[in-house]
């Protein structure tokens, strides 16, 4: 038997939450609604406020404006203890003078439960992530795995409304950080489980999220399904965040209903329009978008390879061209182009985004 | 939970103020005289006794106050509501206590003008004693709890009232007494008026004079303290710097022996160095009898004075910079050296370009701590000086001569006042920018670069003959104990340990401590003992609150509690005596005078071996309490102290040995009842009487290695999983005096 939960998670709702640091503004007065039993990932480079917004939904930090409400609930002037969230940290914060199942029973006792029936709890809950007969263990005694798992246990007994993850696996290694994250996605969605999540690394938001918000300078700057935000980023900051991308600058000739007509060099595009007029405008184009092929081929614009990396599953060719410097990413198992290699470009519009300059 | 309600701190309050003696009793309290409600005599009497019986209408405020509070005290109604009415009672239920304290004494009205204004008082009082103090803690912990509920410290009113408790206490032990001491400047004297007897203190020639220019008398006690500090500082710093380097930077093999030397200054009593260099030195000692015996030379009293107090300040302050610098060289990351000597410098030049410049605010740190010791230092002057006075022992003359001239002394505290804050204030200056040395906890890798040749012989030149000296001083001080007259009868005896410590057993069959020293010990072991958890208590949760809080005000907190630790000792024992010997507070002689003296002495210990140890502990763990729904003293308790308790070990230890032997403050607040070890001492050393007095200091010395290695022993064996406090048993640094 493992741990059920009594009640899907909650919704999250910021209006206008703000956080300012004397003359430093944190975070922009900002709106975000968070449905309920979804995983959200705030996303962005190291200073641009999605740990100080998850610090401030667990309570850890007060908003200096607007309101938070949790089910419903204003709890914008509530205590940690009083939120039914919980949190699990970058650092695991693991009490390292408590056992393992100590540990997880911690929230428990804290809340007023006897220690007996909090133990029984806490053994439920180590066996649903996986580490049962661990719980006489000290935390020093376990791998950096299992001391997540530990940490992801004791923010889970206490049935929180809302679960929060800042950086979860960042001290973990590679090969441990795409098992983990697919445990918690399973997890979160096993338990319908409200997740909020912090992460500085957009594979990991990509592989784990209902829902990204990509935050930039203390504000949102996209909010979307991981699809729609590779596929459909509103800017050029949001695009190359979410995965390698060449940015051109372009020109829009005319718009035909929902097509757009882009010349590039010798190569005439059409692409959706987004709401674009004809003019100029920012053109976004995944490496795996362009297609390197041989300079006989017709319609193909002239370049010349300058770097070519073999990569095993795919190569890497950085392509010199008229519109400029551009990388490319070829399926190419065995290594076909080399340096100084005249070949052809063509794009797949599918892979070309315009986006407003 | 009604323990530790608001509704809790309104009973305490309560009680304190209806049930208990409001004043102290001349007697103390027994359980007999503890129901004060209808005493017939209006001193042993509660607050609302003397208010209903006596006619004492100035406890009508208290006791209105108290009653405004209970509506908010009680667990109901809105936040709001009950956050009113805790403000408000407990706010007013402070002034009035302290109103009524102030203006009401034993003379009646304490001011001439009340007397004009409502007519003479028949009747006075004496100091707050138990129950006036209960009543003042529970309001200000209603007032706290009331601020709390109005969303100030982030509405955790365990915070506020922490806040509230230190703010308290800086306001009543240091901030008070200061004021009062600085105010003693400018009473008038004589025939002067205010401002003419000020002038004439602060302009006296005896303080800034310059005639040693030139001629053969002394300066003004300023220059001489100023010049004594920084020589002392120059020198002890570059010795330091030389222990330092050999320590953590050559392959000596007495290096961990040079280590010790590092808990010397923490275990000696303040006078032992003092002696050692009188019995070497002095007008009987062995180097002026040799001198005499074999070149017929008199070498006179060369020792007493500038010469001698420099001497024994740079032995007894040696090891305090060495410790600092120790941090210093180690926190230097080797990778920069290495870096250096890859660019290809040579030694001399990565000595000279890289690790200086990089030790250079460390240096200047150390200097500066050793400056503010040497500032404050009583015992080597008032053993060494002789007509060379400084500004402490001029102050302790200026009390306790046939002047007895408090203005003087006034003034020549605010003059060590100011030098020691603007040494300070000088060294946060230093520290703060102290950023770009190395220390991240990462570990580096790397092998620190040895020294260069040049650098290392110069180091080794002047600390291994310092070393030496420092070991002869301190076994010359200690045989002393055991020879009958130090320079005339060599017969080795154990008389002088015998007169301090002899015991006999009655005829009765009880043990008899007939020893004169076993008062004084008991007095010193029973105070420090009692004082020291009460520092480590407040000095941890001082540190809780300034390292993990964040509140409005905060900074303003740990400036002023940082301000307490620059006031010198000696400033500190006349303001006590100042302050304390009348009503509203009036512990002059009791043992609560010389606890409260230790406690906020030595709250730096547990101050910064309370910092030290919360820097190392991950700040999410307090988060994670807080976020598994812990009350923030539920987390206090069950997380943060456990992880903290070698630093707590630590703290208690430090701090009672540092109460044993203190001096500066002391030696005003001692009573015949409650004599403290060093002020024992220090009086056998003006009679001459050294025999007696080293014995006493090797006992001494001996109690507190062994207190010492008791830490050692518990920290030592103490240790966590990887986010453990590792190196929370650190020595707290500086401070003495």
């Amino acid at each position: 038997m493992t741990l059920m939960l009594k009640s899907r998670g909650a919704e999250v709702r910021l209006e206008g939450v703000g956080k300012r640091y004397g003359a430093v503004q944190a975070v922009k007065p900002l709106d975000l609604a968070i449905e309920g039993g979804t995983l959200v990932t705030l996303l962005g480079p190291s200073g641009c406020g999605k740990t100080t917004l998850l610090r401030m939904i667990a309570g850890l930090e007060q908003p200096t404006e607007g309101r938070l409400l949790i089910g419903g609930r204003d709890v914008t002037l509530l205590p940690p203890g009083e939120r039914n969230v919980s949190m699990v940290f970058q650092s695991y914060a693991l009490f390292p003078h408590m056992s393992v199942l100590d540990n997880v029973a911690y929230g428990l006792v804290s809340s007023g439960l006897r220690k007996r029936d909090a133990h029984a709890k806490a053994e439920l809950a180590l066996e649903t992530v996986g580490l049962k007969g661990f719980g006489g263990r000290l935390p020093s005694e376990m791998s950096g795995g299992q001391q997540q798992r530990v940490a992801v246990a004791r923010a889970l007994v206490l049935e929180p409304e809302v679960l929060l993850f800042d950086e979860p696996l960042s001290n973990l290694d590679a090969r441990l950080r795409r098992s983990m994250r697919e445990e918690i996605r399973a997890l979160q969605q096993r338990l319908g489980l409200t997740v909020v999540y912090v992460t500085h690394d957009q594979s990991e938001a990509l592989a784990v999220s209902d829902k990204i918000v990509v935050m930039r300078n203390a504000e949102i700057a996209q909010v979307g399904t991981p699809a729609e935000l590779y596929t459909q980023p509103n800017s050029v900051f949001v695009a190359t965040f979410m995965g390698e991308a060449n940015h051109v600058r372009g020109h829009i000739e005319a718009v035909r209903g929902d097509t757009a007509e882009v010349v590039l060099d010798a190569t005439r595009l059409e692409l959706p329009v987004r709401g674009l007029s004809a003019g100029p405008v920012d053109i976004v184009i995944r490496p795996e978008a362009i297609r390197v092929v041989d300079m006989a081929s017709v319609e193909a614009m002239p370049a010349t390879v300058s770097r070519a990396t073999y990569m095993g599953s795919h190569s890497e060719y950085y392509l010199s061209t008229p519109l400029g410097d551009l990388f490319a990413l070829a399926p190419d198992r065995l290594q076909r182009r080399v340096p100084g290699e005249a070949v052809g470009v063509q794009f797949e519009v599918e892979g070309v985004v315009l986006v407003r300059p | 939970m009604f323990l530790g309600s608001s509704l809790f701190f309104w009973s305490v309050a309560a009680i304190g103020a209806v049930l208990l003696p409001w004043h102290m009793q001349q007697d103390g309290v027994t359980l007999g005289t503890l129901f004060a409600l209808g005493q017939q005599d209006p001193e042993a009497a509660s607050a609302l006794w003397q208010a209903l019986a006596h006619g004492r209408f100035w406890f009508w405020p208290v006791i209105a106050a108290l009653t405004l509070a209970l509506p908010g005290a009680l667990p109901a109604g809105t936040a709001a509501r009950r956050a009113r009415f805790l403000v408000w009672g407990g706010g007013l239920g402070l002034a009035a206590i302290v109103a009524q304290g102030f203006v009401i004494g034993v003379q009646g009205w304490s001011y001439p003008g009340l007397a004009a204004l409502f007519g003479e008082l028949d009747d006075r009082q004496f100091g707050i004693g138990l129950g006036g103090s209960l009543a003042f803690l529970g309001c200000l912990i209603l007032l706290t709890d009331g601020l709390a509920l109005r969303g100030l410290f982030r509405g955790d009113r365990f915070i506020s009232g922490a806040v509230g408790v230190l703010i308290a206490a800086i306001a009543i032990f240091t901030a008070w007494p200061v004021l009062t001491v600085l105010s003693q400047m400018f009473t008038p004297r004589e025939e002067l008026g205010v401002a003419a007897a000020l002038g004439a203190r602060l302009l006296d020639g005896k303080i800034w004079g310059l005639a040693c220019i030139g001629a053969d008398v002394n300066c003004g006690v300023f220059w001489n303290t100023l010049l004594l500090a920084t020589s002392t500082a120059s020198a002890a710093t570059l010795l330091g710097l030389c222990f330092a380097l050999i320590v953590t930077r050559t392959a000596f093999p007495a290096r961990r022996a040079m280590r010790l030397l590092t808990v010397l200054p923490i275990i000696t009593p303040p006078f032992v160095i003092g002696l050692g260099l009188i019995l070497i030195f002095g007008r009987s000692g062995v180097v002026n009898q040799l001198a005499e015996a074999m070149f017929d030379v008199q070498l006179g009293r060369w020792i007493y004075g500038f010469n001698g107090v420099f001497l024994a300040q740079v032995f007894s302050f040696t090891p305090t910079a060495f410790l600092v610098l120790i941090g210093v060289v180690e926190g230097i990351s080797p990778t920069m050296e290495e870096a250096s000597q890859t660019l290809r410098a040579d030694r001399m030049r990565t000595f000279s370009s890289v690790t200086l410049p990089l030790m250079l605010p460390g240096l200047a740190n150390a200097w500066l701590v050793v400056f503010v010791e040497s500032l404050a230092d009583f015992g080597n002057p008032i053993v060494l000086g002789g007509s060379f006075g400084v500004l402490s022992t001029e102050i302790f003359f200026a009390v306790v001569g046939a002047q007895q001239d408090f203005g003087r002394a006034a003034v020549l505290a605010a003059i060590m006042l100011v030098v020691a804050l603007v040494a300070f204030l000088v060294q946060r200056a230093v520290v703060g920018k102290r950023s770009y040395v190395s220390m991240t906890g990462k570990g580096d890798v790397g092998l620190p670069t040895p020294l260069p040749r040049r650098v290392k012989a110069l180091a080794f030149a002047i600390a291994i003959p310092w070393a030496v000296l420092t070991v002869v001083v301190y076994t010359m001080a200690l045989a002393g104990a055991f020879v009958r007259v130090w320079g005339r009868d060599w017969t080795p005896t154990l008389s002088h340990f015998q007169r301090a410590f002899a015991l006999e057993w009655t005829p009765q069959g009880t043990l008899l401590f007939s020893g004169g020293a076993w008062h004084s010990l008991f007095t010193t072991i029973q105070l420090a003992a009692i004082a020291a958890p009460i520092t480590a208590l407040l000095g941890l949760l001082a540190a809780w609150v300034l390292t993990r809080q964040r509140f409005r005000g905060r900074t303003a907190l740990e400036f002023a509690l940082m301000l307490t630790f620059a006031v010198p000792g000696t400033v500190i024992g006349v303001a006590y005596i100042l302050t304390y010997n009348l009503p509203p507070l009036e512990i002059t002689g009791t043992a609560m005078i010389l606890i409260a003296c230790f406690v906020f002495r030595n709250l730096p210990v547990g101050v910064r071996s309370g910092v030290a140890a919360m820097s190392q502990l991950d700040k999410s763990l307090d988060e994670a309490a807080v976020t598994l729904r812990a009350s923030t003293f539920r987390a206090l308790r069950t997380v943060v102290l456990p992880l903290l308790k070698p630093a707590i070990v630590t703290a208690l230890v430090y701090s009672f040995v540092r109460a044993m032997t203190t001096v500066s403050a002391v030696i005003f607040l001692v009573s015949a009842q409650y004599e403290m070890a060093t002020v024992f001492i220090i009086n056998r050393v003006i009679n001459g009487d050294y025999g007696l007095a080293i014995a006493y200091c090797a006992v001494l010395i001996v109690l507190m290695m062994g207190a010492i290695g008791l830490i050692n022993l518990l920290v030592g064996r103490r240790r966590l999983g990887r986010r453990g406090p590792g190196g929370a048993g650190a020595i707290p640094v500086g401070g003495r005096a």
